[in-house]
């Protein structure tokens, strides 16, 4: 296994398209799969936002929380899934911002579509990953142990947002 | 039923939009006090309560003016010149920091009409300044100058409502920090509009070892495709938490009953699972209601009742208030408390929501959160947690609720049946009561005492209004 220092900017950018893939599909346990046991997926509430604790945020889940996210999805009784949302990521080819032996930081601007019966939810923004080594003999070569994503209009009165961006 | 009102008006679900024209205008609606009398039967009310605009309109006209409506708090605009702007109904107005005192404003240009300020909140300066023609106004809402004035009669300009500056909704309290108005120059005074409800404001302010709470960043904001009456009664329906939350918070018991073991309970999984708690339980929490149409949920205990102590905040609570008094202050479990006709607070969790109605079938609910000035940050961090867990547009338990909402109105729009009903645990002449009356939790007659309020509003604001047009003609 090589290390991040050498990983080359491919691998890693194809390891954040397949991240998108198995949004957009329903992979979602695969994708759980990906994001380390200290994993944090932020999404602020105001447009640059830096106090994750004691402001209100739109999202601040640990793995438990996007494990109880992804479960009820596919709940019986899960009326705002019935019927289904769907949704489609659009990505910008990821920047690599910074990269040591510990992580690799990268930032990549998006459109996101968001769709439920006759409605289609368009929004923008940029999604920063940390990024760490699997370990030896996993099927992708990194794990995600943060996913911050920062909304162009974070402070807009939006209807549900129920998929994962 | 036939109210003589337009019945339904069908809204076109996809790209629905309020126009400016629709949400702003100040169009007339000719209600009487026979076609409010119509929309109701005993325990049950009529369904253009929800769905037509007539109606929505009449709303606007009669009862929000009526009412004592939240505007802001003063932690908003600590220093003179500090403003937000918000709305109240249907009418835009700015809260601004004068000399010391708090004013509000109809946020509009009395020249030509132009808001005088967009962003949520702002420092104007010693004076606003109108983008489009320059006029100026002082902090006070006094004309201050116009440019290039040789063109104006002084006299007459001075008689001219552009004259006189901006136009101030004159009638406000500063409740402990809390600014709240009532539109109408004539009324109910506001410690009689509010009564004993005030207490659960005074249990959330003393809180604070210091007294004083002070807004915690902006609010979310998320947009509902129904009926604001629709989300101030899902407040005290306790008969729906175990059935529409079964998918959220039925998640989180069962899947931290598979993986969680005998570890400490996060404080997610804190928040989340009261929300599964069985009828009986919600039975007995109790309801209180006070006359005007506020009322609340957990009187005896609530969900809010179980959470870890913070460590620290129990010693400057009595340091603060002596032991008893401490102990009183926070043996409230307060779960929500009502102010008719669209806020809602808990106490215990420091967060105001407000359904603001922009359409019949359309809400914009602000969730606020407030420090507790003096108190260990650990509370506002799980008041913040709250705040995204429950209130937020990514939120699952949120997801669950609006589902509900939009599926009632829509279902609103079927025929054969004109009626939603609340008639559970309803009672003989139960609306005659002094001060206060407790019932048992899981009853529907907080969503009584509502709309008890929403006709008696709505009837005294057109009696007054047809005596006027009486007197004038």
């Amino acid at each position: 296994m090589s290390g991040l220092a050498d990983m080359k900017k491919k691998t890693i950018r194809n390891f954040l398209y397949f991240e998108a893939e198995l949004l957009d599909n329903e992979g979602h346990e695969s994708w759980l799969d990906l994001l380390t046991e200290d994993f944090l997926y932020w999404m602020p509430l105001e447009y640059g936002q830096t106090d994750d604790r004691l402001m209100t945020s739109l999202m601040h889940d640990d793995k438990l929380l996007l494990t109880v996210r992804i479960e009820r999805l596919q709940g019986d009784r899960t009326f705002s899934q019935k019927p289904r949302s769907r949704c489609h990521h659009l990505l910008q080819r990821p920047q690599i911002l910074s990269r040591s032996k510990e992580g690799i930081t990268t930032r990549t601007a998006f459109h996101y579509i968001e769709t439920r019966i006759d409605d289609q939810m368009l929004m923008a923004g940029w999604a920063e990953h940390q990024l760490v080594a699997a370990p030896k003999g996993a099927a992708q070569p990194l794990m995600i142990r943060r996913k911050t994503v920062r909304l162009m209009n974070p402070d807009a009165a939006f209807p549900n947002i129920q998929l994962i961006l | 039923m036939q109210t003589g009102l337009k019945l339904l008006e069908v809204s076109n679900k996809l790209h629905h939009s309020v126009t400016m024209a629709e949400k702003m205008t100040s169009k007339q609606v000719n209600i009487t006090a026979e076609q409010v009398e119509g929309l109701f039967r005993p325990g049950e009310a009529h369904r253009d309560l929800y769905a037509s605009q007539d109606i929505f309109r009449a709303e606007m006209q009669h009862l929000f003016r009526q009412c004592w409506l939240y505007v802001g708090h003063d932690s908003q605009v600590p220093n003179r010149g500090d403003y937000i702007a918000t709305e109240l109904a249907d009418q835009p107005v700015l809260m601004v920091r004068d000399r010391e005192e708090v004013k509000v404003f109809h946020n509009r240009c009395p020249h030509k009409g132009t808001k005088l300020v967009l962003d949520a909140a702002g420092q104007a300066g010693p004076f606003f300044r109108c983008p489009y023609h320059a006029w100026t106004f002082r902090t006070d809402g006094s004309l201050r100058s116009i440019p290039h004035p040789q063109g104006y009669d002084e006299e007459r300009l001075h008689e001219s409502a552009a004259g006189c500056g901006l136009s101030p909704v004159e009638n406000l309290v500063n409740y402990r920090g809390f600014i709240f108005a009532r539109l109408a120059s004539q009324g109910i005074d506001f410690d009689a509009f509010f009564g004993g409800s005030l207490s659960t404001l005074d249990n959330m302010i003393d809180r604070s070892p210091e007294g004083r709470l002070s807004v915690a960043g902006p609010p979310l904001r998320y947009m509902h495709r129904c009926n604001w009456k629709m989300l101030v009664e899902n407040q005290t329906d306790t008969c729906h938490p175990m059935v529409a939350h079964e998918s959220s918070a039925g998640t989180v018991v069962d899947l931290w009953s598979r993986i969680g073991g005998n570890s400490k309970k996060p404080m997610a999984v804190e928040i989340y699972a009261p929300f599964l708690s069985d009828y009986s339980f919600y039975d007995k929490m109790g309801i209180r209601i006070w006359p005007n149409g506020h009322g609340h949920t957990g009187v005896t205990q609530s969900i809010h009742s179980n959470y870890s102590e913070i460590p620290g905040y129990f010693d400057q609570m009595i340091a603060a208030y002596g032991r008893e008094r401490a102990e009183a202050i926070l043996s409230e479990s307060r779960h929500n408390t009502v102010f008719f006709p669209n806020i809602m607070v808990k106490g215990p969790i420091q967060s105001l929501r407000l359904f603001k109605p922009l359409a019949a079938d359309r809400t914009l609910v602000e969730s606020w959160i407030f420090r507790l000035d003096g108190a260990p940050d650990m509370l506002l961090e799980r008041t913040a947690a709250y705040n995204r867990l429950i209130n937020a547009p990514t939120s699952i338990v949120g997801h669950d609720d609006l589902e509900m909402y939009e599926r009632a109105q829509e279902g609103l729009s079927a025929g054969g049946n004109d009626w939603v009903n609340m008639q559970r645990d309803m009672q003989a002449d139960e609306m005659n009561f002094d001060g206060e009356k407790v019932v048992i939790g899981t009853s529907e007659l907080q969503m009584r005492n509502q709309f008890d309020a929403w006709r008696k509003f709505m009837l005294e604001s057109i009696q007054n209004a047809d005596h006027k047009a009486g007197a004038g003609a």
